[in-house]
């Protein structure tokens, strides 16, 4: 395809334009020195400064951290899991429930995931807390690391994996030795996805938290019903700073591992 | 530069040869034309000129630039200098779907979406053409392509060779003045291909069509076309009928190209009546017809495997064609086997020898002396 | 080359994983969503058939495993369908479930007219920019939805940057009012599942053989009608794949409408939210649920079929 013409040109400016406008906006608005929110009266990084005195929003960011850590590692090994079980055993009792309950949460909507881990709970008698977020949170992203393993996959030549086993490495070891090696990239991506899925996530940790575990899109959300303001602007500027760092240096990453790759082929090929 | 050739080159003799005729007006005429994309000239300077009715076949490596030129002729690719005319009118400046001529996909890029019977009604639809002529048309194109049982299906429930004829049919559909083929036979097995080949040849001359057929294999080139141009780095290396291209190359590269080819350098010794005496350093050796070269010119003496006799025991004249070697490795292939012969200097020459009878008294062997020798017409001089 | 099938039964069974690695490997998953996710479904349904109670669970009747085991005939005639026939009676839900149809509907078709474009767009970008563009598509993705959703109401309020851009440049005399309508439920929605409809139709335009629009412009067909003659019929999977996932989510959607949407926008994951947070009403929340849940089987259903037939053809 060679002709890239003007309307192709426009449409993906205007498309980029829409979802990043809204966001730098909210990203200059944070150094606004006013306290009117759509009023600007110089710049300032004062709302910093205040933030890092809110206890409030403190604790509730170092608990969502925990929580999105603790969730992503566990999910990623059960969504691995369940992305082998896809792939590779076709028939075992039950596999088209399993099969529909790892797809299910990845459509459902977030208020009958959430109502229904509460309920469970309750029914546990478990106390809310940190800890029910944490299995509310592995429960509901399992199936975003399922995807992307699974799609990695796909594409994995098995005849890596036999040969691990013609030369004596029994299947088990020949998939940590093997098979895991060569999906890594997919796997990393499902914990860094799980990871900002549970970081921003409102609606189930509303239901599935109780007092002392209140996570930050909870505490940003009580405060944004309240109207705009400065230190939340802030707040999520240092937010979207993390992650898209985050997504930056793993798209580097993955860049420089293609740029090699490309050149390791282009050697062989001489 | 081979001579003009005294003799009618191989064994075929041509009704159909309107490039020899000066008032035969070409369908398709390349003037001049360039192409580069980024500073890498894929078609340099390259100028054609085809005649209709012509099988014509532009025969190269990958990377030579053909399918370039047949993408121009398409329309999908703009010169950068020259121009492209087609019954005298330029073609500058003219969109793919506006141009007389189809093409045939090396991937036949079959619509996945539409049954046989859509794809080849594709391009009659653009037409504007009635209803009940579309489908007489299509009916006969499957008839043509034997394909009518399969009308309803879709590419992907078709083996390959029948993908082959749905592409061709839809390329036909439209009755081109000029039908493009880029690799068309490069997808299909070898027996489906040669069966293919044939085929090919019988429908365009059905039809009365002009093909242009790109293609890298020069087994397919020599069976189908009329002409083939031998293309080397975005420049023709030589247009001429198969016969010619193989009994008279242009070039060293289209020699060494086309067929096998035992080549030895040399320089001119004499040049009388027509005759060229040529020192190499495996002996001298006298060529009939190679005019235009002069004493002391550097020059390279080619002469393919089949043209050279092998035998226990030496020619009469032994000091001019004859060169005595011994027997190095012997493949028999059924209809022919090979010997490739050591000389002295250390040259490696090929002779084949045609088995025509099924067992011979006393067959050579491996590490016999032999002598290889041939008449002053069996070989060429080669002087780029 | 193709795999060779490996329909030999010795290497079958050399293949094959011990039983009891393959079991674990199983069974981890395997009761980890059959105790989170499946349980919690049928505890919705059961309490969707209780009756509201003031007291801790806030229904009845509370049915623990040792009722499971013996006697629990009694508790289960305690069950009642008087939440469905609630929801049914009472035009607010009937009309939140519609109006929150109805919207995810517009929005997905909003987002499918603004998302084709930009695929399109970006299928057709020098191969060497294609990819950053599809990160940098990708990227607003990874930053949280709640402070996307909240970025807008800073633009969209009467004061807001839109309106002030808008009466400066003199389009507009007074400002409009945008946000607390489904206007602004509508941007909210496109903007924040926008990725969503871009990546699947980019990903089969991508795909897609661009031999094939050279052959119909071969046999005739000029550009623009290459396109809807085969362009977008075989960019309809990625099409119906963005569509779903936009139109899902949308349906149950909670975020957008309480933050962008007026008192008067019904939409049924707020109504849920605010059953079970506000009125502390178990069973009708769960009832809504169970119902929200029916109304959305049958796209989930679709798309998964279509998911499911879209792998077996690749």
């Amino acid at each position: 395809m060679k002709h890239w013409s003007g309307f192709n040109i426009a449409s993906v400016a205007v498309g980029l334009a829409f979802l990043y406008l809204p966001i730098t906006i909210l990203v200059i608005y944070s150094f606004n020195a006013s306290r009117l929110v759509t009023v600007w009266g110089g710049f300032s990084t004062h709302w910093y400064g205040e933030l890092f005195h809110n206890q409030g929003l403190m604790d509730a960011a170092w608990v969502t951290i925990r929580v999105a850590l603790l969730s992503a590692s566990v999910t990623t090994v059960l969504g691995t899991m369940a992305a082998v079980v896809l792939n590779r055993f076709h028939r075992f009792p039950g596999r088209l429930l399993f099969s529909g309950m790892v797809a299910a949460p990845m459509v459902m909507p977030d208020v009958i995931l959430g109502l229904s881990l509460l309920l469970l709970f309750v029914s546990l008698d478990l106390d809310r807390g940190f800890w029910t977020v944490v299995l509310a949170h592995i429960t509901c992203t399992m199936c975003f690391v399922t995807v992307v393993v699974q799609s990695r996959l796909v594409s994995f030549d098995r005849s890596l994996e036999e040969a691990a086993q013609d030369l004596g490495c029994p299947p088990w070891k020949a998939f940590f030795l093997v098979t895991l090696p060569v999906i890594w990239p997919a796997v990393a991506a499902g914990w860094m996805l799980t990871f900002t899925l549970s970081l921003d996530d409102l609606v189930i940790a509303s239901f599935t938290s109780g007092p002392g575990a209140t996570t930050l899109p909870m505490k940003i959300y009580s405060q944004v019903r309240l109207g705009v303001t400065p230190e939340i602007n802030a707040v999520c500027t240092i937010l979207i700073a993390i992650v898209s760092l985050g997504v930056v240096v793993a798209a580097l990453v993955n860049r420089r591992q293609e740029q090699r790759r490309a050149r390791d082929e282009r050697l062989a090929a001489q | 530069m081979a001579a003009a050739p005294p003799k009618s080159l191989g064994n075929i003799r041509r009704s159909f040869e309107p490039w020899s005729d000066p008032a035969a007006k070409p369908l398709i005429e390349v003037d001049r034309v360039t192409k580069s994309f980024a500073g890498f000239k894929a078609v340099d300077d390259l100028s054609l000129a085809i005649h209709p009715r012509e099988f014509h076949a532009l025969l190269g490596p990958s990377g030579c630039g053909k399918s370039t030129l047949l993408r121009m002729l398409a329309g999908f690719e703009t010169p950068t200098a020259g121009d492209i005319r087609l019954d005298g009118r330029s073609l500058t400046g003219v969109p793919p779907h506006r141009r007389p001529v189809n093409m045939m996909f090396q991937s036949y890029a079959l619509f996945p979406h539409m049954s046989v019977e859509k794809n080849i009604a594709f391009g009659l639809k653009q037409d504007g053409m009635a209803r009940s002529e579309i489908a007489d048309r299509v009916a006969e194109m499957l008839k043509l392509v034997k394909l009518g049982p399969f009308a309803k299906r879709k590419p992907q429930q078709l083996s390959g060779g029948q993908q082959q004829r749905v592409a061709l049919a839809r390329s036909l559909a439209k009755r081109p003045k000029v039908l493009l083929l880029d690799e068309p036979l490069g997808a299909l097995d070898k027996k489906l291909r040669e069966e293919t080949q044939f085929e090919l040849m019988d429908l365009q001359q059905e039809l009365g069509l002009t093909f242009v057929v790109v293609t890298h294999d020069q087994e397919e080139a020599m069976v189908m076309a009329d002409r083939i141009s031998v293309m080397r780095d975005g420049r023709i290396q030589q247009v001429a009928t198969p016969a010619v291209i193989y009994e008279a190359p242009a070039t060293r590269y289209v020699a060494d190209f086309i067929g096998n080819v035992n080549i030895l350098d040399g320089t001119v010794e004499s040049v009388a009546d027509g005759r060229v005496r040529i020192a190499t350093d495996a002996g001298a050796v006298e060529v009939e017809g190679a005019n235009g070269v002069r004493s002391a010119d550097p020059v390279a003496f080619a002469i393919r495997p089949e043209k050279m006799r092998i035998s226990r025991t030496p020619p009469e004249r032994a000091d001019v064609n004859a060169l005595r070697g011994e027997i190095w490795d012997i493949a028999y292939l059924g209809d022919v086997t090979l010997y490739n012969v050591k000389l002295a200097t250390g040259n490696v020459l090929r002779s084949t020898v045609i088995n025509a009878h099924r067992g011979i008294a006393d067959p050579l062997t491996w590490d016999e002396t032999v002598w290889l020798s041939f008449p002053s017409d069996a070989g060429i001089v080669l002087t780029a | 080359m193709t795999a060779v099938p490996d329909n030999s039964p010795g290497q079958r069974t050399r293949r094959r994983p011990s039983r009891l690695s393959r079991g674990f490997v199983v069974a981890v998953p395997y009761l980890w969503l059959l105790f989170f996710f499946l349980l919690p479904f049928l505890i919705v349904f059961k309490i969707s058939f209780s009756q509201t109670a003031i007291a801790q669970p806030p229904y009845l009747p509370v049915i623990g495993l040792a009722d499971l085991v013996s006697g629990g005939w009694t508790k289960l005639r305690q069950l009642t369908i008087d939440n469905y026939t609630w929801i049914a009676g009472d035009p607010l839900y009937v009309k939140a479930y519609l109006s929150s149809l109805r919207m995810a509907a517009i929005s997905t078709a909003l987002a499918l007219l603004v998302g084709y474009p930009v695929a399109y767009g970006i299928a057709r970008a020098p191969r060497s920019i294609r990819s950053l563009l599809v990160m940098l598509t990708i990227l607003p993705f990874w930053t949280s939805f709640l402070i996307r959703v909240y970025a807008w109401i800073g633009i969209l309020k009467n004061e807001g940057l839109l309106n002030q851009l808008l009466l400066w440049l003199g389009v507009i005399a007074q400002p409009l009012t945008i946000l607390n309508t489904d206007v602004a439920i509508y941007i909210g929605i496109v903007y924040s599942y926008l990725p969503f409809m871009i990546l699947p139709i980019y990903a089969s335009l991508e795909r897609m053989d661009h031999r094939l629009v050279e052959a119909a412009n071969d046999l005739g067909c000029p550009p623009t009608r290459a396109f809807w003659a085969i362009t977008f019929p075989l960019s309809l999977p990625g099409v119906l794949a963005g569509i779903f996932l936009v139109f899902i989510p949308a349906v149950g959607e909670f975020v957008i409408p309480d933050l962008l949407g007026g008192s008067s926008t019904l939409m049924i994951g707020k109504t849920l939210w605010d059953e079970f947070f506000s009125n502390r009403d178990w069973p009708v929340s769960s009832a809504v649920a169970v119902v929200l849940l029916m109304v959305l089987v049958i796209p989930i259903m679709i798309f998964q079929r279509l998911q499911a037939r879209q792998e077996g053809a690749v």
